[in-house]
């Protein structure tokens, strides 16, 4: 079994990434019953005896003795990373594992790529030289980051580069937070369209999420849950909104958006971590999704968001599960897959779902989506026995897909309407290494990807030809 | 003579332990409807093929299992130990911590050479515990990386390793509507790959099998087990003992002996003597066909149908082409049951639906990159579809 190791960089990925660590314990606390270290959770902790002083004290089988996240955090402000180490999580990290700075990025993607970046780079490789030493066999990184600041925007992605560079083998899998219309950070197109040419050129794979797209699942809960429709009956601990899965009527604003994402990199990691009838692995999620690799954009979709507590729970609720998962209300992007093209699509399911479950929802769901013409039956599938907490089953669709054309279309409209007038411009040309060109070299990168999703687009609609074959002489 | 089975990959292992698992529970099994001399012959002969005796009398089975990711594996040796009638052997797995991400050319270009080495021997060891080596059994799955990849890879080593045992690979066909989206790449690799090295390919469709579930068995939520079972109750009853034409007195030694590719539907009929298919006219033609019948009143069973010659290809006369097995001991409970392995044109549209989609594919070169990262051409894709193209071709013209 492989290891996973979390990089979390700036305010949102560490917030984010202390609702992950969180789940991810409670999760294998419901699977594991006895308390013993075994390889699924070696995937995301190590085992550590915390009376040896210094670094041996790491036990690889037997009894948990004490659970260590195997994690980076990284942030150029104290109080975000302060906070989880005073918080009922301190246990859980290395204190050796923190890169922290008072200053801050300032909003700044320059200040976070270029200063910090190269001020702090032979301390993170250190760190995550040691994080790969203590896996046997480090399989993927995860980083967590927003867009539009200048940490978790400037400082993440810089770190692609290195990660690139020092651990070519492995996997590098980026959950990015995106800007919404309404975001409070004037610069954040900059930030943002700055960071995306990072991640087109060393990101294997990347899994954009969108606060308004999160927020507006929130609400849509909220007002399922006090509408009284549903009253007293969801089932505790199943909201994925919330990290105790209870409903906590005065949540912090982000936590409940948090614990969303949290739930994503869960599922995403299930099927490699617990076994079932068909197993997918990490690598295997980007052998299939990633057809040309600059085309690795996946949008995420989860469902069930909660479960209700009747037990008479009829077959016809497993299939609304599948539905849902295409509905554009799921999405965790502003995007409708549903009405645009698919390059491929991921099933994974958790739970007790069998293959038949699987084939009869994808024949039904089939005739209404549209597949690239060299792809048509473009799915793959993956089914785990082990259902998240408080579920029984659950699904996460993957999707490349043409939808994500839009917001970075976008994106890139925001971007031009700064640009345009040179508006704070001169905050990031004043850095060191920052000239114009580092600018207009990310706009054309943006705008080469549009282009490819453009002409994918092209092709929707066109009857399929199938080609000629070779001929043979017999 | 012994039969040593391979199993690779999550598909290989899960289907190898319902394998054993029936090839056990039918030689064990009370219901023989035969006498006490026939089941005991019939069980000696089952285990000679199939397991190893350890000191104590368990049984072991005669297999080697190879996974690049431990999780199936360890289920599939805990489950054999818990059933308390046979197990794995402790030393027979092969196992690494990262899969092969179903990725073809790593599965046959990374962890083939890398682990040649291991794997043939623990084969090796296998082999030494057998009297006489009658062949291998591979069973794989084409969609993945590992069975399908590391299988080819394996298959081809075998055939260097020990020219004279006969190598048959089960090679399961994946669903229509994928499992992979690589599965039609990964599939046109491992077939012509096979084509090379083994001497028989077996071939399982998922969605024929999940089809039987469904209809015949009235199941409603199917899962992967159903599946495995059922494809076990057809590899079982073709390799469980039988006597040949020839020889009545004593179970065939020889357990394989086809040597063409052979594709085997499973007919299971109540009552013999009536045609398989008497809906249409039209037969698929045939190369070979072997019939096994197992139970009651085999002796009287009527075949004449499948010496029809309509049903054979016209440079083959039926009494070369039919062969017919049988033995009066039931299989699995079955009071009466029949076997069809069939070498025909049965293969050329599914075999032809793959190629068309993986040439569609490969027209726009997606995914590509992933197998050329790790030495797999696009020459390496071509010769592939010449080979397929011709097989097909080859097929047609019958």
């Amino acid at each position: 079994m492989t290891q996973s190791v979390v990089i979390q960089v700036g305010q949102c990925g560490n917030q984010i990434g202390c609702c992950f660590w969180d789940l991810a314990l409670r999760e294998h606390a419901a699977v594991n019953k006895k308390g013993i270290y075994d390889e699924a959770i070696s995937s995301f902790f190590r085992n550590v005896d915390t009376r040896v002083v210094g670094d041996g004290g790491s036990i690889s089988k037997g009894k948990i003795c004490s659970l260590k996240a195997r994690a980076v955090l990284i942030d150029m402000e104290e109080g975000v990373v302060n906070e989880i180490l005073q918080g009922p999580l301190r246990e859980v990290f290395d204190s050796k594992q923190l890169i922290t700075d008072i200053s801050g990025s300032g909003n700044n993607w320059a200040v976070g790529h270029k200063v910090f970046g190269s001020l702090y780079q032979e301390q993170i490789l250190e760190k995550l030289r040691k994080a790969a030493e203590q896996c046997d066999c480090l399989q993927c990184f995860f980083i967590i980051h927003s867009m539009g600041g200048g940490t978790g925007s400037g400082l993440g992605t810089f770190l692609l580069k290195m990660l690139e560079d020092e651990f070519p083998e492995v996997y590098r899998f980026v959950t990015s937070v995106c800007p919404s219309g309404e975001d409070d950070v004037i610069t954040s197109p900059y930030n943002t369209i700055l960071a995306v040419k990072e991640l087109n050129e060393h990101a294997d794979c990347v899994l954009p999420i969108d606060n308004q797209s999160l927020f507006d699942i929130i609400s849509k809960i909220d007002i399922m849950v006090n509408s009284g429709k549903l009253g007293k009956t969801v089932k505790p601990r199943s909201l994925v909104t919330s990290s105790a899965r209870a409903l906590k009527k005065h949540q912090k604003p982000f936590d409940a958006m948090n614990n969303i994402v949290a739930n994503l990199l869960l599922n995403l990691t299930s099927s490699a971590r617990f076994e079932g009838s068909l197993n997918m692995d990490l690598n295997e999620i980007s052998m299939n999704l990633v057809p040309f690799p600059q085309l690795h954009y996946l949008v995420s979709s989860l469902t069930p968001l909660y479960t209700l507590a009747d037990v008479n729970i009829p077959p016809r609720r497993l299939d609304q599960m599948f539905t849902d998962a295409f509905s554009k209300d799921h999405q965790l992007i502003q995007a409708d897959p549903k009405h645009n093209l698919y390059l491929a699509c991921a099933l994974m399911v958790r739970g007790n779902v069998q293959v038949s479950d699987l084939r009869r929802n994808i024949e039904r769901l089939k005739p209404s989506l549209q597949f690239v013409s060299w792809n048509q039956e473009g799915w793959k599938t993956s089914l785990c026995s082990v259902p998240p907490v408080g579920h029984s089953h659950s699904l996460l669709a993957l999707a490349n897909n043409t939808c994500v054309k839009p917001t970075f279309m976008e994106l890139r409209e925001r971007f031009m309407r700064l640009y345009k007038k040179k508006a704070h411009l001169h905050h990031y040309l004043q850095v060191e290494g920052m000239e114009e060109n580092c600018f207009t070299e990310a706009v054309s990168s943006l705008s080469a990807l549009i282009q490819e999703y453009n002409q994918l687009d092209v092709t929707k609609g066109m009857p399929v030809q199938d080609l000629p074959r070779l001929s043979i002489a017999m | 003579m012994s039969i040593v089975t391979v199993q690779l990959g999550q598909c290989g292992n899960q289907v190898g332990f319902e394998v054993f698992d029936a090839l056990y529970s039918d030689s064990y099994c009370s219901q023989g409807l035969c006498s006490k001399k026939e089941n005991e012959a019939y069980q000696a002969s089952c285990k000679e093929r199939f397991f190893s005796e350890e000191e104590n009398g368990v049984l072991v089975a005669r297999s080697v299992l190879v996974d690049m990711e431990p999780k199936v594996i360890n289920q599939t040796l805990s489950k054999a130990a818990q059933s308390g009638r046979w197990k794995y052997g402790q030393h027979a797995c092969f196992c690494q911590k990262q899969g092969s991400g179903n990725n073809w050319a790593y599965g046959y270009s990374c962890h083939g050479p890398k682990h040649e080495e291991s794997i043939m021997n623990l084969i090796r060891k296998e082999v030494e515990k057998c009297d006489s080596l009658h062949g291998f059994s591979i069973i794989m799955s084409m969609a993945g990386g590992t069975g399908s990849g590391l299988g080819a890879f394996i298959t081809q080593n075998l055939q260097d390793q020990y020219p004279n045992a006969l190598k048959m690979n089960q090679v399961i066909w994946p669903y229509g509507t994928g499992e992979v989206i690589v599965q039609n790449y990964n599939s046109i690799l491992t077939l012509s790959h096979l084509y090379r090295c083994s001497d028989a390919l077996l071939v399982h469709e998922n969605d024929a099998i999940h089809k039987i579930c469904a209809k015949m068995m009235n199941i409603r939520q199917i899962s992967f087990n159903n599946i495995n079972q059922v494809l076990a109750h057809q590899l079982g009853s073709m390799f469980q003992p039988t006597y040949s034409a020839e020889d009545s007195f004593h179970y065939r030694r020889n357990p394989l002996g086809i040597d063409w590719q052979v594709r085997p539907p499973l007919a299971r009929l109540p009552a013999l003597g009536k045609m398989p298919f008497n809906k249409e006219l039209h037969f698929d033609t045939s190369i070979a066909n072997l019939v096994i019948l197992r139970g009651k009143d085999v002796h009287c069973a009527d075949l004449g149908g499948f010496r029809d010659p309509a049903l054979y290809t016209t440079w083959l006369k039926p009494a070369d082409a039919f062969s017919m097995w049988k033995t009066q001991r039931a299989f699995n409970k079955y009071e009466k049951s029949a076997t069809l392995v069939s070498n025909s044109q049965f293969l050329v549209k599914p075999l032809d639906t793959i190629v068309g989609k993986a040439w569609n594919m490969f027209a726009s070169k997606a995914y590509v990159y992933q197998y050329t990262k790790f030495g797999i051409e696009e020459e390496d894709f071509l010769d592939s579809f010449s080979l397929l193209e011709q097989v097909i071709a080859s097929y047609c013209n019958l």
